[in-house]
């Protein structure tokens, strides 16, 4: 009988290779599966962190782009988004990863592609790109107009306008919808491994373990509510986070007006 | 399927293609779009009850039942829906087999879970191991449905209480001086008309189901998904008579077409829809079309 710190220590990176290369293959203890699922959680929030990060700057790009008068800069903006957000994430992980796989065919260079580590990376940053965009193209319509009137009237325009005075706004009407974008692509980053990209040495992510189990056991009832437990604690982080900087960015505005985080729940994709 | 098929080496492309599109396994495919269909509108009904029940829930006197609408929302927010997707497959047939076992076999003594194994007396597997391979399939198809109603009834429930809570308080407060019970008001003032409240949620949600769809592949269903991986993988000519190379891509194009084409033409007609629910409602849009009107 191995003590709790043992198991820790042997599968508490398992998810990234370190430490004991077998899993565990019967008499599960409730510390293995706290652990594992745990480890698996590194995938989550990696995936979730780094979409998130670069998809931000594509979506900003994206949203200016549909709000173009000129349309070679509106037309593949407004297509970009329709794809990605009219169809299922679920497809176009398959979709990339036999893409990818057939592109390695010809060029081997792209062999890291059709890994989930950088493939599905791609594809969330795409996706998560697509839905923040719609976003703030969004909260870019309805940025007061007295406020880019004033900045016209004190002589900025071009990037200082956009820098100082529409991207704040922008940032401050987007962030409420914006938290939710957050939630629901770390939710969405458990459909990785479940798609068609491979769990290389069984290095998957928090729900490929909680399935390991489930399968194993055959009993949903502690593997699931495991993996539950560590979703909300990572939702309540995300919130925390984003509630944070909400009231950063509504700090000149007197209490009343601020925006109020709503948290509506309505995105699987 | 056309007699020229006879021998598929000897044909130009267009009649290769014309053959193989319209081959045995191929016909499965097209079927496991109806499939698709099939789920969506028999789910799309039942989540919507789910969801009126959970929205009455949360607004009832009592407190355990409030309680229990609240959590039952509150507890699809925190945690990726696709978790609950596996997790119902196997606890639904669990729970379902375990009641069957307690009413058909109370004499059975050895316990339930035997270690790795769930094991029940074998009158009260589900489906019956003498049963035909249909009633098997359609067996997950049912568990598939339940578990898309369950977690789709809490986004709806979530929907249909913020339409509940956006009727105007007036029409409420009219109805009780009208000397209407509580009941009474309820649906004849509040559910006529929280509808063209709720529709925009709505139509969110039906998009969303749409795109939850390929989900079934997870629940052990052959849908599209199934059959793309399989039709597409590489077939060598020891195999089949119209052997190919990997072609997943293609199928997978295919299906996202499929997909984005479905979703276009939903938002279509939701928005005609929202057209005629506006009539002569006290909103921005109902204001729109009485101008119109009148003009």
């Amino acid at each position: 009988m191995k003590s709790c710190i043992d198991t820790i220590q042997d599968y508490g990176l398992r998810s990234i290779g370190i430490g004991e290369r077998l899993l565990p293959k019967s008499d599960f203890t409730l510390c293995e599966q706290f652990t594992l699922i745990g480890s698996g959680m590194i995938w989550n929030i990696y995936f979730g962190l780094m979409a998130l990060v670069t998809g931000y700057f594509l979506a900003v790009t994206l949203a200016l782009g549909k709000s173009a008068s000129n349309p070679w800069a509106r037309k593949p903006a407004e297509w970009f988004i329709f794809i990605f957000r009219g169809s299922p994430l679920f497809i176009q992980f398959f979709f990339a990863y036999f893409f990818f796989l057939s592109l390695k065919k010809s060029y081997p260079m792209f062999d890291m592609l059709t890994s989930a580590w950088a493939g599905a990376l791609i594809v969330l940053f795409m996706n998560t790109a697509a839905y923040s965009a719609e976003i703030f193209y969004g909260a870019l319509r309805t940025i007061p107009k007295g406020d880019v009137e004033a900045a016209d009237a004190y002589g900025m325009s071009g990037w200082p306008r956009f820098r100082r005075i529409v991207w704040p706004t922008m940032m401050r009407l987007a962030w409420p919808a914006y938290t939710n974008e957050a939630i629901f692509l770390f939710h969405a980053t458990t459909l990785v491994f479940f798609s068609a990209f491979p769990a290389w040495q069984q290095r998957g992510d928090a729900l490929y373990y909680a399935s390991y189990f489930a399968d194993k056991t055959f009993n949903p009832f502690i593997p699931y509510p495991i993996l539950a437990f560590y979703f909300i604690l990572l939702t309540l982080t995300v919130v925390g986070v984003f509630g944070v900087i909400n009231t950063r960015l509504n700090r000149h505005l007197p209490a009343e007006r601020r925006a109020k985080m709503r948290f509506r729940l309505n995105l699987a994709r | 399927m056309f007699s020229y098929c006879a021998d598929p080496d000897t044909l130009g492309t267009f009649r290769w293609f014309s053959c193989y599109l319209t081959n045995g396994v191929h016909l499965s495919f097209y079927m496991s779009f109806i499939k698709v269909l099939l789920l969506l509108f028999i789910t799309a009904p039942v989540a919507l009850a789910v969801g009126f029940g959970g929205a009455m829930a949360t607004r009832a006197h009592l407190a355990p039942v409030r309680w229990l609408g609240e959590g039952y929302i509150a507890i699809m927010r925190g945690v990726p829906d696709i978790a609950f997707f596996l997790f119902f497959v196997i606890a639904l047939d669990q729970a379902f087999e375990w009641t069957r076992h307690q009413v058909l076999c109370p004499d059975w003594d050895a316990p339930i879970r035997q270690g790795n194994d769930f094991l029940v007396c074998p009158a009260a597997k589900l489906p019956l191991s003498t049963a035909r391979e249909s009633i098997h399939q359609a067996y997950s198809f049912f568990l598939a449905v339940i578990t898309f109603a369950i977690v789709f009834g809490a986004f709806a429930a979530n929907v249909l209480r913020g339409g509940m809570r956006a009727v105007p308080h007036a029409q409420l407060e009219t109805a009780a001086a009208y000397g209407m019970s509580r009941r009474q008001t309820f649906w004849r003032i509040l559910v006529p008309q929280m509808w063209i409240y709720a529709l925009p949620g709505l139509s969110n949600l039906w998009l969303i189901l749409i795109k939850a769809t390929p989900l079934l592949f997870l629940l052990g269903i052959e849908d599209i998904v199934y059959w793309a991986r399989e039709i597409g993988g590489t077939k060598t000519s020891r195999f089949t008579d119209y052997p190919h190379e990997d072609w997943r891509m293609w199928y997978f194009l295919f299906l996202l077409v499929f997909y984005l084409s479905f979703t276009r033409v939903s938002e279509i007609l939701l928005e005609k829809l929202t057209l005629r629910l506006s009539h002569g409602q006290a909103t921005t849009g109902g204001e729109a079309l009485r101008k119109e009107a009148a003009a």
